[in-house]
């Protein structure tokens, strides 16, 4: 069946591309307001980044990313709807029309934004590959996993920088791919495989949707650079800019301590310049993006700033309590930072 | 009359020549559809950035496979990978394709058996695999019974040499040594002496009406010659036994358990499918004709064999075909377990690594059409062999 739906998906790319014309700027951005909701996929169920909750809601830090987007544009976060995808899904689902944005763990490279008809919006998540073993095994480094089966998803990044990291490092290894991270857990608990690869904070969410947590580890290697973000259809530059900037509001609104409690109040009367022009007190910069004066003010009132977001689905609020380390602001030991709003 | 309007009239009432107009003003309107998709895709592809030709094929794949026929590693290309998956999709639809067609026989043969007991057993297996969705079948043979099996270090050992366990089923792979070309050359001597042999049988059996036990003297050959020059030029390969090494056995030869659950699952499926068709072919055969072999005082065994089958073969064939057909084609269901074939490598983890949707689709596409082809060309040349001949 899920052969049927990819087959279906990448047949619409085709009849899409071959019959559609030119998509012309802003053509996303009008669409999305005639049609009422941002269309947004997300993973096939990956705890702390897009899952359904005990509700049928979902939730997490890639689906807060598009509920940020609906809060921009229409001022109004539950106007979304997801489409769940596998790895192999996502990029035809993108190219062919089928969702608006894709916020989906994906690793930004070069081959994906050049040749793949998408354009990546800025990092999410700054991840890099890890190894899940069972702790009967013994093992403590990757150093020693020659000979081991390594259970991988299928049309990940990860499966070439795994084969990278095996290679330089002169061992092998038996890769056992399928398409969905459900069916990698249930092999590695089954003992199919030896070892669970992926990014690292996937391994910590595979982990706690294990029978016995406790019995697994996370090795402490990782292997490769893997900076997660969303992407959009290449072509639409408006439509580029207003995801972009989403993003940038809530990562800028936590540098600038506006916080979903505070917000609304700081609107009212900011000191800061800065938090005046990006809440919209000064200037008219959602304009610019043809969006509404308040778009960031309704983004971290509705959705949080990304400090709020963290902490909610992956950090310590989380059942994966998973550290800032990489992820936390420029001027706090992190990496992230926003351009300005001016 | 009618003669001087088709000379005086224009061509428009000339049937004739309206016909013709109508056909290649179907082809024109045909191919400038097929040149206007192409086109707009062509240009589609490359305003929004996608790449698109073939030049991916030499490109290193960098990414390994679980079980490969051909030699392959990371740093092969993605045609190299490309042929990766044809190979196991190829292996595992013929060996699909050889069982099924055992266990179709043996169970259609069954469901008319004279046996209660026999008859209804086979009616059950038919009604119960037939009517369950072959990828349901296959993730119950992954899934379900596979997962029994124990672990690496708990292999169920039998005689030191072959090792099942949730890995797959390890088993002593041979090596060429000294004595190879002898025993090849004793090989292919004693099938071409079977031959020659099964030849003259046929033809003194059509003179004189004497038998002669061919099956039992072509086994003999088949075990004898070979053996022989074994003796004489010492063994023709050693056999290298897996062993227990880290996390896994290693030397041998290993049957993943991906290939096991699809090829067992396929050939149960298709199977049921065989049997029914076998079933219907039987009893297409005239009632009549068992009597007469019965009064000419021919065995049961025989005048199936002999009587029935090869005039059933006949029924038998073409549905046959459709079915051999559905499992190379369900082959493609693989994906659902992670068995590395044609649609999970290439159209799959390929397509996905590129990005080039439309290129991988089609040539999948045109691998399976080719395939499909192929079989159904085959068969049909075996039908023409196996159909009624007047005398």
């Amino acid at each position: 069946m899920k052969m049927v739906k990819s087959t279906l998906a990448i047949l619409t790319t085709a009849a899409v591309l071959g019959v559609s014309g030119f998509a012309h700027a802003g053509a996303t951005l009008d669409a999305v307001k005639k049609k009422g909701f941002v269309q947004c996929g997300i993973s096939d169920g990956l705890p702390g980044f897009s899952y359904a909750e005990a509700g049928g809601k979902y939730a997490g830090l890639d689906v807060d990313v598009c509920r940020a987007v609906a809060a921009a544009v229409f001022g109004d976060a539950e106007k979304v709807r997801y489409s769940p995808l596998t790895a192999k899904e996502r990029f035809t689902a993108l190219q062919s029309g089928e969702i608006d944005i894709l916020s989906r763990n994906t690793t930004w490279t070069s081959s994906r934004d050049a040749g793949m008809g998408m354009n990546f919006i800025g990092v999410t998540y700054y991840d890099g590959v890890g190894f899940l073993v069972n702790k009967k095994l013994g093992v403590s480094s990757a150093k020693e996993l020659d000979g081991a089966t390594i259970c991988i998803q299928a049309g990940t990044t990860t499966e070439l920088n795994v084969s990278d990291y095996f290679r330089s490092n002169g061992m092998k290894y038996t890769p056992i791919t399928y398409d969905r991270s459900d069916e990698s857990a249930k092999s590695l608990e089954a003992g199919r495989c030896d070892v669970l690869t992926s990014d690292q904070s996937q391994l910590y969410a595979q982990r706690i949707k294990l029978a016995n947590p406790d019995d697994y580890v996370v090795l402490p290697e990782v292997i490769s650079k893997e900076p997660l973000g969303p992407a959009v259809r290449r072509g639409d530059d408006e439509w580029f800019a207003i995801a972009k900037w989403s993003l940038f509001a809530m990562i800028g609104a936590e540098e600038l301590g506006v916080t979903s409690a505070n917000v609304e109040e700081m609107a009212k009367n900011a000191k800061n310049p800065d938090v005046a022009r990006l809440l919209g007190a000064e200037g008219n910069f959602g304009n610019d993006l043809k969006l509404p004066k308040d778009w960031a003010v309704k983004i971290v009132k509705q959705v949080g700033n990304y400090g709020e977001v963290f902490e909610r689905n992956v950090g310590m609020g989380s059942a994966l309590k998973i550290k800032r380390g990489l992820n936390a602001q420029w001027n706090n030991g992190g990496i992230l930072y926003a351009p300005p709003v001016r | 009359m009618s003669k001087s309007i088709g000379t005086s009239g224009s061509l428009i009432n000339d049937p004739r020549a309206r016909a013709w107009a109508f056909q290649i003003l179907a082809i024109v309107v045909v191919a400038a559809l097929g040149w206007y998709l192409f086109n707009n895709t062509q240009t589609n592809l490359e305003h929004r950035g996608i790449t698109s030709g073939f030049a991916f094929l030499e490109h290193s794949a960098g990414f390994g496979v679980s079980q490969s026929l051909i030699d392959y590693n990371e740093s092969d290309s993605y045609g190299r990978l490309f042929l990766v998956g044809l190979a196991n999709t190829l292996l595992v639809s013929i060996l699909g394709i050889i069982l099924a067609t055992v266990l179709g026989f043996v169970i259609g043969i069954a469901r008319l058996s004279p046996n209660w007991l026999v008859r209804k057993l086979s009616a059950i297996y038919i009604e119960t695999f037939r009517n369950i969705p072959p990828l349901l079948q296959i993730f119950f043979w992954y899934f379900a019974v596979l997962r029994l099996v124990p672990g690496p270090r708990q292999s169920l050992s039998f005689f030191d040499a072959l090792f099942l366990n949730n890995r797959g089923l390890y088993v002593p792979a041979p090596v060429s040594a000294d004595g190879i070309v002898p025993f090849l050359v004793a090989v292919v001597l004693a099938v071409v002496a079977s031959i020659i042999l099964a030849r003259w049988v046929k033809v003194r059996r059509d003179k004189t009406g004497r038998g002669f036990p061919l099956l039992l003297t072509s086994i003999v050959l088949l075990i004898a010659l070979p053996g022989l020059a074994a003796l004489i030029f010492g063994a023709p390969f050693h056999w290298t036994v897996p062993e227990l090494k880290g996390f896994n056995f290693q030397g041998g030869w290993v049957v993943i358990p991906e290939l096991f659950a699809l090829l067992v699952a396929l050939s149960v499926y298709t199977a049921a499918f065989i049997a029914e068709t076998v079933r219907s072919g039987i009893q297409s055969v005239s009632h009549g004709q068992t009597e007469a072999a019965n009064s000419l005082g021919l065995k049961p065994s025989r005048t199936l064999r002999m009587v029935i089958i090869p005039q059933s073969m006949r029924v038998i064939i073409p549905p046959l075909t459709s079915q051999y057909l559905n499992l190379t084609k369900n082959s493609s269901l693989a994906a659902g377990i992670g068995y590395p074939d044609m649609v999970s490598l290439f159209a799959g983890t390929v397509l996905n690594q590129t990005g080039q949707a439309i290129e991988t689709i089609a040539i999948t596409m045109s691998v399976y059409l080719v395939i499909s082809l192929s079989i159904s060309l085959l068969m049909n040349v075996y039908n023409k062999r196996m159909a009624l001949r007047e005398r």
